[in-house]
């Protein structure tokens, strides 16, 4: 299971790495969602993985429990990247309805060459 | 236990939504309270600072959890400095942006200014780390908000870039707690100094890499050499206000550098000797180069200040990367002065966009010329170190902690010739935009160049009053700061001594000791 959970945080790493590096903006915000599923599972497992227990003490301290303070930081962390993938889109949205254009880079712009 | 701690977080939470939904379409009563919410925080954090100034560290329990399970907020004189910081920088911008007429330029000004103050302040108290994210994420959505504010494709376009690469820098950030915290089992900040401190020899290996990765997110919002590339084309796009407010945001990749590489990985840890150092102090110093090297080639006003604010990063950088006491002295006197005085120059320089365009090259005179010139002589000034505003002493205090180090010649060398480019690159643009101007005929790169435009601004007797306070109120400030240097130092050294003795940090928040 280890070596599932690995692999699983390593594809998704390597594919939202990948697309962050592309030049539109759609695969890059693509890539981020990636890599923030990457963060979410990663995240999860550093409370080492455990199956089939729960998430809690019994009242005499005797149960194996699995670690529930990664799956309450997975929760927010799921939170924040969703808003800010919801934001990202619509700031994306205006700038490609206002510029015409959805390159991430802005070297074709006068002002700000030394920006790419 | 004093509720006063919890309050510069909660007063901007409750006045951003009061003037999110009930006064939303009243712009004068949106000011008002947006004012009046500034001057409270400014009186909660003085009160702040003059508790925190006795050397007592203070410990707030959210929901009266003890500390390693809850979370805690923490006041020790590094962080209420840091909140009244904020508080001084805001009522600066928020004036401006009144009297500027930027918070009327889109919607929502107000409501996310007091968001970005209440994730600021929150960066600052927090004693936890992964409480430290979340109030990363709040100051981020709120500067996502503002960095477009007013629009325009381009600033649109610089958005997206923004809210892309700090979107980025927090995946680093969770990646990094979730190494630390499979480690230690803790994100207490305190807690997990203790557990660091106590870790066998095995477990070192990882724990490293997340000490560097944090570094890493650090270094992105501290706008570090190889990861500056936002700041710039960010900072220039954006509404000058904003621009002048983010300056504290820089500080905040600062401060947490100096909070986690003192508290929990700090120098003397084996754990993590040597780790941070060594690179930062680099990185530092190239950050210092490129960013005054920056305000020579840029082409227009606000992208030279934002590499002038690089630079200024730089210099802090190189005074942290030292951990000593001498040093750590030196940067919190520094980052005062670096906030103060980027702001000014952001805001002097929106002063000229706004009159004849943001190039630097020869244009029709402007009106207010004289005043202008003035400020921005002394804003140059207090950028590039020059006597006697407090540049001057943060970077001679620089120079005096890096005395005695291996590397001083190096350190040295590159503080004293950037600070004669930055004077070169400052004098360029200065004499350009004051000195060479053209006679007032249109040009059609200028928004005002209309002749008989000018005169009647200049005949007009009623120019808005508002950003000059705001902008004389900055300079009293950094001037302030050069006068009673000597009692603003002692408090720097104070605040260093306690950095460099974190057990008195790590007992008052572990309640070892009788409160």
């Amino acid at each position: 299971m280890e070596a599932l959970v690995a692999s699983a945080v390593a594809v998704l790493t390597a594919c939202g790495v990948y697309l962050v590096l592309r030049q539109r903006t759609f695969p890059v915000i693509l890539g981020i969602s990636l890599l923030s599923y990457a963060v979410n599972v990663f995240l999860f497992s550093t409370g080492r993985l455990a199956q089939h227990v729960p998430a809690i003490l019994n009242k005499y301290g005797d149960a194996t429990y699995t670690d529930p303070l990664p799956q309450a930081l997975v929760l927010t962390a799921i939170v924040i990247s969703f808003g800010m993938t919801a934001l990202v889109v619509m700031i994306a949205l205006g700038a490609y309805l206002s510029s015409d254009k959805d390159e991430i880079d802005m070297t074709d712009t006068p002002e700000s060459g030394d920006n790419a | 236990m004093s509720h006063l701690i919890v309050l510069p977080i909660v007063l901007p939470a409750i006045i951003a939504p009061f003037i999110l939904m009930v006064i939303r379409h009243h712009l004068d009563l949106q000011r008002i309270f947006s004012v009046a919410g500034v001057l409270a925080l400014l009186t909660i954090s003085l009160a702040l600072t003059a508790q925190a100034s006795s050397g007592d560290i203070q410990v707030y329990e959210l929901g009266d959890w003890p500390a390693p399970f809850g979370i805690v907020l923490v006041l020790d004189r590094l962080s209420a400095m840091m909140v009244l910081l904020t508080s001084v920088l805001a009522l600066a911008v928020v004036l401006y942006a009144i009297g500027s007429g930027w918070d009327a330029r889109g919607r929502h000004f107000h409501a996310l200014f007091q968001f970005q103050l209440m994730g600021v302040a929150g960066a600052f108290l927090t004693g936890d780390a992964f409480n430290l994210f979340v109030f990363f994420e709040v100051l981020l959505i709120a500067s996502y908000g503002l960095m477009i504010h007013g629009g325009g494709a381009d600033r649109l376009r610089a958005g997206v870039q923004y809210v892309v690469y700090n979107l980025l820098g927090s995946t680093l950030f969770l990646f990094a707690l979730g190494t630390i915290y499979a480690v230690t089992g803790t994100l207490n900040m305190a807690d997990l100094a203790d557990r660091v401190a106590a870790l066998s020899a095995d477990d070192t290996a990882l724990i490293r890499v997340g000490a560097v990765l944090l570094l890493l997110v650090f270094a992105v919002k501290a706008a570090v050499l190889p990861l500056h590339f936002w700041l710039p084309g960010s900072y220039a796009n954006a509404p000058a206000p904003v621009a002048a407010l983010f300056g504290i945001m820089t500080k905040v990749g600062a401060y947490s550098i100096l909070r986690m590489y003192t508290l929990v990985f700090g120098p003397n840890e084996p754990v993590s000797a040597g780790l941070v150092a060594d690179w930062l102090l680099p990185a530092a110093l190239l950050t210092l180069a490129i960013g005054m090297i920056g305000t020579l080639g840029a082409r227009d006003v606000a992208r030279m200040v934002a590499f002038a604010a690089i630079g200024s990063m730089g210099t802090l950088l190189v005074a942290i990367a030292l951990f000593t006491p001498l040093s750590a002295g030196a940067a919190i006197y520094y980052i005062v002065h670096s906030t103060l005085a980027t702001a000014m120059m952001f805001l002097v320089a929106d002063m000229i966009i706004e009159r004849r365009g943001g190039a630097i090259a020869s244009a029709p005179r402007m009106p207010q010329s004289g005043l202008i010139s003035a400020l921005f002589f002394a804003g140059a000034i207090a950028m590039a170190g020059m006597p006697p505003l407090s540049g001057f002493l943060g970077k001679l205090m620089v120079l005096q902690a890096a005395t005695g180090m291996p590397q001083q010649t190096l350190i040295w060398a590159v503080i004293l010739v950037t600070s004669l480019v930055a004077i070169m690159g400052f004098a360029r643009a200065g004499s350009l935009i004051f000195w060479k101007t053209t006679s007032p005929e249109p040009a059609e790169s200028n928004p005002i160049a209309e002749g008989e435009e000018i005169l009647a601004i200049e005949a007009e007797p009623t120019v808005a009053r508002l950003p000059f306070v705001a902008v004389f109120g900055l300079l009293v400030g950094l001037a302030a700061l050069t006068l009673f240097a000597e009692p603003a130092m002692s408090y720097a050294e104070a605040t260093a001594s306690q950095l460099f003795d974190p057990s008195g940090y790590k007992d008052a928040v572990l309640g070892r000791v009788a409160q």
